[in-house]
């Protein structure tokens, strides 16, 4: 018991570590692309400008609009965070000699779960937005919600292809799976899928249309200050974070070497990968506008899911002839 | 539509883009820590410069105020008195003052003076709290005489200079007066413009 306390302690400190200077880098290399420097007057290269952002945070006011409904408007913030940090609890970073897991708890149903639980993150935005009482946030909450829906259904189907390959549903399973060939060859229509839908799943540039700054003013987070904007942000940088922890584990062999560079620890190679992807995320709001929303959806339910479901078709066909 | 769902070539040129700019020297100057040379003739804050003998080159004739398209300057004459004198001519600016928030840094002040008085020196940073703070006075505008003599508008070149606007060094030109009759060299100024017009 106090052995998982100490553990949740720790990982709940490096993600939060993470995500400080994940938004750092973020602004930095938009800055770059974009031929800014970057925040970089809060310390030595900006280094301590998250402690800088998170003092100012806690400092801001805490509004509530009149028309807001006071409970559900408090509470939804903390559920966007509970949520994304609860997805920590059986996240796998690597693994020791005898093959156990460096994990809070090793779930054998650890794909059902973390499903689950990126489902219920959505309950933050839409009831957020819902519960401030104004026109553009309901308007961001409404289109979180469709978003979400329709791009859950693409991701899921992109999952059950890695889960029929490795023939387990534990991410420690599905890892140990992958040590002769990582499952984004085989699955590369997958993989692909998995790499659009994150990006829609975090709400992120292109497909940023709840928050959409220039067209909703921030959307389900407009009327939020302070502390509880702050948790939609953590939240949202949190659950980046988390899908691309999910994408190394289950597409490019986790904390696998590749080449058989094995002289690197496993936790090493786990960083690269998702530092990796999250590098790749911001690279693509750098570079990507945000999509009209029908086409979001258009592309989300006539490109995607047939797409997915050909490539869980196929993938079935080749399981069961081998 | 199909057209535009399926244009991956265009998103991964777009990457390439932003990927390359990514080490692209970046144009920022970081201000605070960092300025920027301005071009030599940048119009900024007014001066009021000396002679070499330490008298005032204001002879208080308002021409500068007359010109002043913004109505900024408000210049205020007085007779020099024979045992006292506070410039060369008969007359000298009791009072001289500008409004620095009025002012659109034209320079036809500096145009209009008879004798090289007020100058617009490279000068920039006035910023203030107090709206009040911005009307210079003559105690702020005048080159203290322990300082030197001012800064003396640069040479015009014939024609337009090839480095206008360009960033260029701000020549330091404190404590050197160029000697020659300021009338003279007003003379010069308008001819070459007349020149420059056609």
């Amino acid at each position: 018991m106090l052995i998982v306390l100490v553990k949740s302690a720790v990982l709940l400190l490096v993600v939060i570590t993470t995500f400080a200077y994940a938004m750092l880098f973020e602004r930095k290399i938009m800055g770059w692309m974009q031929l800014r420097p970057g925040p970089n007057r809060v310390g030595p290269w900006g280094l301590l400008q998250p402690a800088a952002d998170a003092a100012k945070l806690i400092l801001k006011e805490d509004l509530t609009p009149k028309t807001a409904d006071p409970l559900i408007y408090r509470l939804a913030p903390f559920i966007s965070l509970l949520t994304a940090f609860a997805v920590y609890a059986i996240v796998p970073f690597g693994a020791n000699g005898d093959g156990s897991p460096w994990a809070i708890g090793d779930v054998n149903a650890g794909i059902l779960f973390l499903m689950a639980i990126s489902s219920i993150g959505v309950y933050g935005i839409s009831l957020g937005g819902w519960a401030s009482g104004s026109k553009f946030p309901l308007l961001g909450a409404v289109r979180g919600t469709a978003q979400m829906i329709s791009y859950e259904l693409s991701m899921s189907l992109s999952f059950v292809g890695v889960l029929m390959l490795a023939g387990t549903t534990s991410l420690t399973g599905i890892v140990n799976a992958q040590e002769r060939v990582w499952f984004f060859i085989p699955q590369a229509l997958g993989f692909i899928i998995y790499v659009i839908t994150a990006v829609a799943e975090t709400n992120r540039t292109p497909f940023d249309l709840v928050e959409a700054e220039t067209e909703l003013v921030g959307g389900f987070h407009t009327e939020y200050s302070g502390l509880r904007f702050g948790s939609f942000f953590i939240a949202e940088y949190v659950n980046m974070l988390t899908v691309s922890c999910i994408a190394s584990l289950l597409f490019l062999g986790g904390w696998n070497a590749p080449f058989g560079l094995t002289m690197l620890p496993g936790i090493v190679w786990f960083v690269l990968k998702v530092g990796a992807f999250m590098f790749f995320y911001m690279w693509l709001r750098a570079t990507l506008p945000r999509f009209r929303y029908d086409r979001l959806m258009t592309f989300g339910w006539k490109v995607l899911l047939p797409i997915a479901t050909l490539n869980l078709v196929a993938t079935a066909a080749w399981v069961a002839l081998h | 539509m199909r057209k535009q769902l399926f244009n991956v070539g265009a998103i991964l040129q777009g990457l390439g883009i932003t990927f390359k700019y990514m080490f692209a020297r970046r144009p920022t100057i970081e201000y605070p820590s960092v300025k920027k040379q301005h071009a030599p003739r940048f119009h900024g804050l007014h001066e009021l410069r000396r002679y070499a003998d330490g008298k005032e080159r204001c002879i208080g004739c308002e021409l500068c105020s007359s010109a002043c398209p913004a109505n900024a300057i408000t210049v205020i004459g007085a007779e020099n008195a024979p045992d006292a004198r506070v410039s060369p001519g008969e007359r000298h600016a009791a009072s001289y003052e500008i409004d620095e928030l009025r002012c659109i840094f034209c320079g036809l002040c500096e145009e209009a003076c008879p004798t090289d008085a007020i100058v617009l020196t490279p000068r920039f940073e006035m910023a203030d709290y107090r709206r009040g703070a911005f009307v210079y006075s003559k105690d702020r505008l005048l080159v203290p005489s322990d300082v030197g003599v001012g800064t003396p508008p640069d040479e015009r070149p014939n024609g337009i200079p090839a480095d206008l606007g360009r960033v260029a060094e701000v020549k330091s030109t404190m404590n050197v007066d160029r000697g020659y009759s300021a009338t003279h060299r007003g003379e010069v100024l308008k001819t070459e413009r007349k020149g420059l017009a056609g």
